[in-house]
């Protein structure tokens, strides 16, 4: 329990870093890009909205610590102001209605990762020196050695322009009604396939070889040799003895990993013109939709923090150690 | 972190268990001095690595065309010198972009900028991180408490969205992209040089030296940092990579100075010009492929200093379990950054 | 508790003969254990003395082929109850490993998985050698946990939860559970205190006069080992130096090496006599084989010139 407190109260400090930076950075940055966006759009603002904005990038000319404490009121009630180039959307309408298409395409690829990379991983450590241990990881390296949007260009241009075999942007058919239809989801799945095979693609390599290298190093452990002195069955050994402490530390890679797949999401997104947060953020910037552009990064951070928490509950549950001390 | 550190974890590579080979009884030889002297100098023995070697002289070609650019293909590389969008021929060995410019001259020109940002965001994030690393590590306590906090927070906050928000905040340029890439990269150096540092630091010659009363500055460069250099060297090419690749990330999403020739605008032009679609796959190629050689030079230098610093890692001499050379985990988050 | 067991000479547990262990390292290769030869009988307790390195734990790991790369065993033969361990194939290894042979590791901490729990890594056995359902597998490692004073209850504790001496007894009750008729100790109390150690001894001892089986003891504490081992043997650097029956070992050392570890745990009681060990750089090489001096008590001879007791060479 004391682990898990620790934790939380690691979680808000990151939390609290990551809106203060948010607060301080349109304060502090050279060349005052907002004032110059809000004059250019006050005009179709209503006068809340306008002082909401004044609120968030601080051109009330209060002094900085009523800015702060405006700021982390308009955070806790949800208020980050409207967007500027889906005028007049509120951000968090924004979002909300981006946010799911990058869960998709962020867990299904991290998943997909996850699963197939450690048993890889597993099985390489395993068998030592065999094939799997010798071929694979210098190609997965390699592979990583690419820039992941360029990777992402080479499959959209072999299997989508000249095979023709995927569709090349967007998550589903223009045309389309989204709904649970097998017709949909099945258009949806078609979508998924380049994204999500370049995202596990380039990212495998990292859990295979982390996977196993801790492994070997788990296997020279004394408890290894003794549940194979004790004439348990080498899946059993391999399993429930070295995988299964082995799969400690990728828990806590895992956690960090979260946040590599929603940020790393952000290029695929680009390239495929798929729809998310990334594609979100790219095109606030490009606007300069100041308030998008915050709420979007506040978001994002937000949920891997908070799935960080959750990674650090479940290896509670996973090593008996942390659970009683 | 959590109660254990992965990257602590996977830099170790243990092989056999229990007995030790050393001491005074390991009877068979003995008096028979090893091929290899131990301490030779990293840059020897680095040299008579296969894959150092490689991933060397792949790099000296690149850091050679960067140096040669004027001479290789004299002129601005972004002037229009032909009809655009034709595919490679002998005037034009990698073709034309949409727009009509030399895509070998664009490759050339490019490999300065982005092996520049690279080097000079790799060096700047491992200071800082050896820094940091380095106090965490010798003052302990509350100054590691909270250094160890700051770094945590960092690997934690999502690393490329919070370049764009940075890149979108200030002016653009190549200044910006530097000091934002360094911002946000120094914290795996970080953490990697810390646990090592922390390692060291509990050796009885660092306990010897704060007896005798060096002062703390010095123990930590001249006493610890002498001992981690592998580490440190390890760490500094993962920068690089990161650097390398994270400057074309931001240049491709049009975050950086799009009028200055790297391999990152060049992608980001190509992508713009509609070279997909159109099917010039000439025009993006030669960049990431560039990008992909020099990061896989780099991760081949890391291999090599790995292997040399680290005996576990090397293969038995008859060959039996032949153990591949396993890659620090910090080496390939870097990679995947 | 020296005594000779009581029928000695049926055919011998274990028979190990010209054993050899080599690692092979990048740029040289080291000879562990070097033709070895000995024979534990039925309820005998076999002592194996030696420094740290000298080949000992090598040499009881490659009994259960539990040696990996960078070791090969090189030559020799292990017969257990008159078959070949070295012949066996994957499943004949696995199904003999801990029903006919047990050993107990060094450090209990590491020798038992941090995650799960000491009920479950008792009831693997049961489940694996025995086919037991799981309930029933856990009844009987109740009555294992009861058999070395442990509260059943601690079933459902982790490794972490319990004491040194804890884990070590339950290792001990691992070790038994199938009634093996030979238990490897490798060092099984260094990690602990004395007090824990004198008490786990104690049950060892208790547990072997029960149920019968032969021990091979390993240890570099020559006072518990001739206080309770039948035969012992010492070896340095991968060779048997000396082997001879504990108390005769004790009363009268013939190898310079033995004299040396024998000394190295002076009398707790009596004179304080001057601590005689090897001269500086002393140091074997090319050890003979074995002659047998008197009947059952054999020592590597030692080549005229060897310079000992506080020599320099």
């Amino acid at each position: 329990m004391r682990f898990v407190v620790s934790r939380l109260g690691f979680y808000l400090v990151a939390f609290w870093v990551s809106v203060t930076l948010n607060f301080l950075l349109p304060r502090f940055m050279p060349g005052d890009p907002v004032s110059r966006m809000l004059s250019q759009s006050q005009g179709r603002m209503t006068p809340e909205q306008v002082d909401q904005m004044r609120v968030l990038f601080g051109l009330d000319e209060r002094p900085i610590w009523q800015q702060y404490l405006s700021y982390w009121q308009s955070i806790f009630t949800g208020d980050m102001g409207v967007s500027i180039s889906r005028f007049p959307t509120p951000v968090t309408e924004v979002i909300a209605s981006q946010i799911g298409w990058t869960l998709l395409l962020g867990g299904t690829a991290l998943i997909i990762a996850v699963v197939v990379g450690n048993s890889l991983g597993i099985l390489a450590a395993w068998r030592r020196g065999g094939v799997l241990d010798s071929i694979l990881p210098p190609v997965l390296v390699f592979i990583g050695s690419f820039p992941y949007f360029w990777l992402a260009m080479g499959a959209l241009y072999l299997f989508g322009v000249t095979l023709g075999w995927f569709p090349l942007r967007h998550a589903y058919s223009a045309g389309m009604t989204p709904s649970w239809s097998p017709e949909f989801i099945a258009d949806v799945a078609a979508h998924l396939v380049l994204p999500v095979t370049t995202i596990v693609l380039v990212s495998i390599g990292g859990w295979m070889l982390g996977m196993r290298n801790t492994m070997i190093a788990t296997n020279s452990e004394d408890y290894i040799v003794m549940a194979e002195a004790k004439g348990l069955r080498p899946s059993r050994v391999m399993l429930r003895y070295g995988a299964r402490n082995a799969t400690l530390p990728a828990t806590t890679s895992f956690g960090m990993a979260i946040g590599f797949v929603v940020g790393g999401a952000l290029l695929t997104e680009v390239v495929f013109a798929y729809p998310g947060l990334g594609y979100q953020l790219l095109a606030a910037v490009s606007a300069l939709d100041y308030p998008l552009m915050q709420g979007i990064f506040l978001t994002i951070t937000a949920a891997v923090l908070a799935a960080n928490f959750l990674v650090d509950v479940v290896y509670v549950r996973l090593d008996p150690r942390v659970r009683v001390s | 972190m959590s109660a254990t550190d992965p990257a602590e974890v996977q830099l170790l590579v243990a092989t056999d268990h229990r007995e030790i080979l050393s001491g005074p009884t390991a009877p068979a030889a003995l008096d028979r001095p090893p091929r290899h002297p131990v301490r030779q100098g990293l840059g020897h023995s680095l040299v008579a690595n296969r894959k150092a070697l490689t991933g060397m002289i792949i790099l000296a070609l690149f850091v050679a065309v960067a140096l040669l650019a004027p001479v290789l293909a004299p002129g601005n590389p972004s002037t229009i010198t032909s009809l655009g969008a034709q595919p490679p021929s002998a005037e034009h060995l990698f073709g034309t972009t949409a727009k009509g410019q030399d895509v070998l001259a664009l490759t050339m020109w490019g490999a300065r900028s982005s092996l520049l940002v690279g080097f000079v965001v790799g060096i700047a994030a491992t200071f800082i991180g050896l820094l940091v690393g380095l106090s965490s590590a010798y003052f302990g306590g509350r100054a590691d408490n909270s250094l160890s906090l700051v770094t945590n927070v960092f690997l934690l906050i999502p690393g490329l969205p919070l370049l764009v928000i940075l890149a979108a905040f200030l002016p653009t340029g190549m200044t910006t992209v530097i000091l934002v890439l360094t911002f946000t990269g120094w914290a795996g150096s970080a953490r990697v040089l810390r646990s090592q540092a922390l390692s060291i630091r509990g050796k009885d010659f660092v306990a010897a030296a704060i007896v005798t009363g060096e002062r703390a500055g010095w123990i930590m460069f001249r006493e610890i940092l002498p001992n981690m250099a592998s580490i440190v060297m390890i760490t500094l090419i993962g920068s690089v990579i990161f650097g390398i690749g994270a400057q074309a990330g931001l240049e491709f999403l049009g975050l950086g100075d799009v009028s200055v020739v790297s391999w990152g605008t060049n992608l980001y032009w190509a992508s713009n010009d509609g070279a997909l679609m159109s099917g010039t796959w000439w025009a993006f190629v030669p960049s990431g492929a560039a990008i992909a050689l020099v990061a896989f030079a780099l991760a081949l230098i890391n291999y090599g200093v790995d292997e040399v610093t680290n005996p576990r890692l090397r293969s038995t001499r008859r060959g039996r379990a032949s153990r591949r050379a396993a890659p620090g985990s910090a080496t390939h988050q870097e990679v995947n950054r | 508790m020296s005594t000779i067991p009581s029928s000695p000479d049926d055919a011998p547990v274990l028979e190990v003969s010209d054993l050899s262990v080599e690692y092979h390292g990048e740029y040289r290769t080291v000879r562990a254990v070097d033709r070895v030869s000995f024979q534990i009988g039925r309820g005998e307790i076999f002592g194996l003395a030696g420094e740290s390195g000298c080949g000992k734990s090598t040499a009881a790991n490659a009994i259960m082929r539990l040696l990996r790369p960078p070791a090969v065993i090189t030559g020799g033969s292990i017969r257990f109850r008159g078959r070949d361990i070295l012949t066996l194939d994957a499943e004949e290894l696995r199904a003999l490993r801990w029903r006919e042979v047990a050993m107990v590791f060094q450090s209990a901490m590491n020798s038992l998985n941090p995650v799960m729990t000491v009920g479950d890594q008792i009831v693997d056995i049961f489940t694996t050698h025995e086919g037991l359902s799981k309930s029933k597998a856990r009844a009987r490692a109740a009555e294992l946990l009861e058999l070395v004073r442990i509260d059943p209850a601690r079933l459902r504790s982790y490794p972490h939860q319990l004491s040194g001496g804890m884990r070590q007894r339950v290792v001990i009750a691992m070790a038994v559970a199938l009634r093996p008729h030979l238990l490897i100790m490798d060092e099984p109390t260094t990690a602990l205190d004395v007090v824990v150690q004198q008490e786990i001894m104690a049950q060892i001892a208790e547990l072997q006069r029960e149920l019968g089986f032969s021990v091979l003891f390993i240890t570099h504490d020559m006072s518990l080992m001739i206080e309770l081992s039948h035969r012992m043997a010492v070896m340095y650097a991968g060779r048997f130096v000396e082997t001879a029956d504990a108390k005769t070992m004790f009363a009268d050392p013939r190898h310079p090496y033995t004299r040396a570890l024998i000394n190295a745990f002076p009398p707790l009681s009596g004179p304080v006599a001057p601590l005689v060990g090897l001269g500086e750089g002393v140091r074997f090489t090319d050890i003979p084989d074995l002659r047998e001096e008197q009947p059952g008590h054999w020592v590597a001879p030692v080549p005229v010139g060897t310079v000992i007791d506080g020599g320099r060479s």
